[in-house]
């Protein structure tokens, strides 16, 4: 278990060789989840700290774009795009798949922390669409076929447990 | 470095989409190969960016012939090889063959994806190697640069660029040229250049051609008079910014990039600035903010961005395509990229063509071109034989446009005059099985979700017009309905703060403008005539079809259907979660599954035996 103190400590030694740059705010909070995952309460007052702005700031700054999260994420993050094309190619059916073969809604994540489920609002593979990405892997052209192929075990273990 | 017997290259696409389909293993098996059949003097594999046929990904180009394979796998590597170099005969296979006439056109050239486009901003792609500037300076990268710092004033540059008609190709087709003169003119130091790399088209270019943007920043600093710039790129964007810093570090070895560049007393360098992802943040002014590390939101103008932008100093923000276009025109002159396009549009314009389409990818066409010429000469029409239904330009908040716009041409004033927008250079194509009352729903959502909150009419407008489509979508549908939504938007249009807000309304109003039966079936017949919107469809499984096989009670997720060994099956409509799984996994030899608007079908109530002789054969 991290604790708090490790945490803080973690943000300080990630953030420090940023200091003295005008940009702080943004680069610091991506080097910080890049490392842990997400962005705890305790990172997000030391990088105020650091970046001479109240903790409120940053926490307004993380609330405000997708990339930041401030709650723990899967050891696979299952981010699928609802961007313009995908909506087209029908990037909804493929989320329904997604959420019903995982047990999952979107931004939750299972208790096992294997996995957590997002969407983004466009990836920049349009031309793959509808897309989806597991971790940094980039999967294109998806179908309700090739999306339930994916996550097979899961889907059974999960539904059985819950009924 | 190339050699000086080369005499062939093998060019591996590692554009995003093609990566995704694992190109850097092809390129590998093909170097493999080469160094196997002992053509390592004569052959050399590089490595390019995107093509724009992603939907032919992942591809492969042999020059000089210009053969182009499309698909390749890794294990093709030795076939290719071998019919490429050995027996010196296209591999039929790999070629891209036309699906019309099913006949293989082996050459780039022919293929007409490419025969119909005036590739400019795309000039590079593809054909070059994006991580060697070599090969950039090779096709005449970073002259243009040469020629302004050596022989002409920044004013020169910017009236050469007002000359050229180049307009801003991020949206609002801003006159280039004028936002530079703003620059130069405005009091304040430093003062900074800022490309916005938003759009999909815009990623493909920097991972393919990043020197080309590189440069144009570079001369648009050397004519505003900046001495910082920064790349604006969403973090997500890995491939395009490790390019971006790659070409950034080589410009720098070279002195195109730096203190006194290239022995003149100018001086500028750039930063990447990574987006951490909020769709407001396409808009200027919120970009700016965003570089800044707070929120990004727009702000009343005056004063403008050139005049006050980034920590209050003047700063001139610039589409990529925009930058991508510029060392053209300074190499090539004002007349002759004037000579491109139309009266108020000049040059080409980069569309990404998506959604149901049969050739998914990048184009460039000369402003002008009609968008029919677009979607069904080079894009290839509607897939799987469906009928066009409309068009949507410009992102998500573009207009959607019905069969009778697509003899409109490309250009800013002829879309927004129908009703959308130019926008990001983005069409998706929407076919008979699309749902136009359902598509608008889909659009505002996304703009109701990424609204920053700023201002009031966006931030609580949208989510009222997304309520009333909900209704209407499930059901419950108003006359009135489609009257508010018009007067919503009106209010939208005049009251949002800034461009984002002002276009949301665009797909429901030119949805309601051009699809009206749609909606008007869905708010009096409680009917969705594209069988889309799910509270307004059945499902229900035919009793003379029906063989009993029971795959679909087997796969429902809502455990609605009952039913037993060869007995018709049944759904039950209370319990139906109208996933048409059912319809999906229904063998097609049987087709039993009908999917229903407005209307009932008499079915059995309780599974009943299968009637003998009926249905299968």
């Amino acid at each position: 278990m991290v604790t708090e103190t490790d945490v803080r400590k973690q943000t300080r030694d990630i953030i420090a060789p940023l200091k003295g740059r005008q940009i702080l705010l943004i680069p610091a909070m991506q080097a910080v989840q890049k490392k842990l995952g997400y962005l705890p309460l305790e990172a997000m007052e030391e990088i105020g700290e650091m970046a001479s702005v109240s903790p409120n700031t940053v926490y307004g700054v993380a609330t405000f774009y997708a990339q930041f999260r401030t709650k723990p994420v899967g050891r696979r993050r299952v981010a699928v795009c609802r961007g313009n094309a995908c909506n087209v190619r029908g990037s909804e059916r493929i989320l329904e798949v997604i959420e019903r073969a995982l047990n999952l809604k979107v931004d939750e994540t299972t208790p096992d922390r294997e996995y957590s489920l997002e969407t983004v609002a466009c990836m920049g593979a349009c031309a793959l669409a509808p897309a989806m990405k597991i971790n940094e892997e980039t999967l294109g052209k998806l179908t309700t076929k090739t999306v339930e192929d994916l996550f097979p075990k899961k889907a059974k273990q999960e539904g059985k447990s819950e009924k | 470095m190339a050699q000086s017997n080369t005499k062939h290259q093998i060019l591996v696409c590692q554009g995003t989409g093609c990566e995704s389909s694992k190109s850097a293993k092809i390129n590998q098996a093909l170097a493999d190969e080469i160094k196997r059949s002992g053509l390592s003097d004569t052959v050399r594999v590089k490595t390019t960016g995107c093509h724009g046929f992603c939907q032919q990904g992942p591809i492969v180009v042999i020059e000089p012939e210009g053969i182009f394979y499309t698909g390749v796998k890794e294990e093709d590597a030795p076939e290719v090889v071998k019919s490429s170099f050995v027996e010196k005969k296209p591999l039929e296979r790999l070629l891209y063959h036309d699906p019309a006439t099913n006949k293989a056109m082996p050459l780039y050239k022919d293929i007409p994806f490419y025969s119909q486009q005036h590739r400019l901003i795309l000039r590079n792609c593809g054909g070059i190697n994006p991580e060697e500037i070599e090969d950039y300076l090779a096709r005449g990268g970073y002259t243009a640069l040469k020629k302004a710092i050596s022989s002409m004033e920044p004013t020169q540059v910017i009236s050469e660029i007002q000359r050229s008609g180049l307009r801003g190709r991020g949206g609002a087709g801003f006159p280039t040229g004028k936002k530079w003169e703003a620059a130069y003119k405005a009091k304040g130091s430093p003062k900074f250049v800022v490309c916005n790399a938003g759009a999909f088209m815009d990623r493909s270019v920097l991972e393919a051609d990043p020197h080309s943007v590189l440069e144009g920043m570079v001369i648009a600093a050397y004519a505003t008079g900046a001495s910082q710039g920064y790349m604006y790129v969403l973090a997500d964007y890995h491939l395009a910014i490790k390019r971006f810093n790659l070409a950034i570090a080589e410009a720098r070895k070279r002195n195109l990039l730096g203190k006194n560049i290239l022995g003149s007393k100018f001086s500028f360098d750039i930063d990447i600035s990574q987006g951490a992802g909020a769709w407001v943040c396409g808009e200027g002014r919120a970009l700016l903010c965003s570089i800044e590390g707070k929120r990004g939101m727009p702000r009343v103008r005056p004063p403008l961005s050139v005049e006050a932008g980034l920590w209050g100093l003047p700063t001139c923000t610039n589409n990529l395509r925009t930058l991508a276009s510029v060392p053209l025109i300074i190499d090539k002159g004002a007349d002759w990229f004037a000579g491109i396009g139309t009266e108020g549009s000049k040059g080409t314009a980069v569309l990404g063509l998506t959604g149901k389409i049969v050739n998914n990818g990048m184009v460039e066409v000369p402003m002008g071109t009609t968008l029919r010429k677009v979607i069904f000469d080079i894009g290839g029409g509607v897939p799987g034989g469906k009928r066009f239904k409309a068009i949507q330009t410009g992102g998500p908040s573009g207009g959607c446009l019905p069969e009778s716009a697509l003899d409109l041409p490309v250009d800013f004033e002829a879309l927004s005059k129908a009703g959308s927008i130019m926008g990001s250079g983005a069409i998706a194509v929407m076919d008979e099985d699309t749902c136009m009352v359902n598509a608008a729903q889909g659009f505002l959502s996304f703009c109701r979700d990424e609204s920053c909150g700023k201002c009031v009419p966006c931030r609580e407008g949208l989510p009222l017009m997304v309520q009333i489509i909900d209704r209407i979508t499930a059901g419950k549908g108003k006359p009135e309905d489609m009257s508010r939504l018009v007067e919503m938007s009106e209010t939208l249009i005049q009251g949002a703060l800034c461009g984002l807000g002002r276009t949301a309304p665009n797909p429901v109003l030119t949805s309601i403008r051009y699809f009206r039966d749609e909606w008007e079936a869905h708010i009096n017949e409680k009917r969705c005539p594209a069988l889309v919107c799910k509270p307004l469809v059945n499902f229900y499984i035919l009793p003379e079809k029906c063989q009993g096989c029971g795959i679909c009670l087997k796969s429902c997720p809502a455990e609605a259907i009952t039913g037993g060994k060869r007995m018709v099956h049944v759904i039950n409509q209370s319990k139906c979660i109208k996933c048409a799984t059912c319809l999906e996994k229904c063998p097609t030899k049987f087709s039993a599954i009908r999917k229903v608007s407005g209307e009932t079908i008499e079915v059995p109530k309780e599974p009943i035996p299968v009637a003998t002789g009926a249905g299968a054969k």
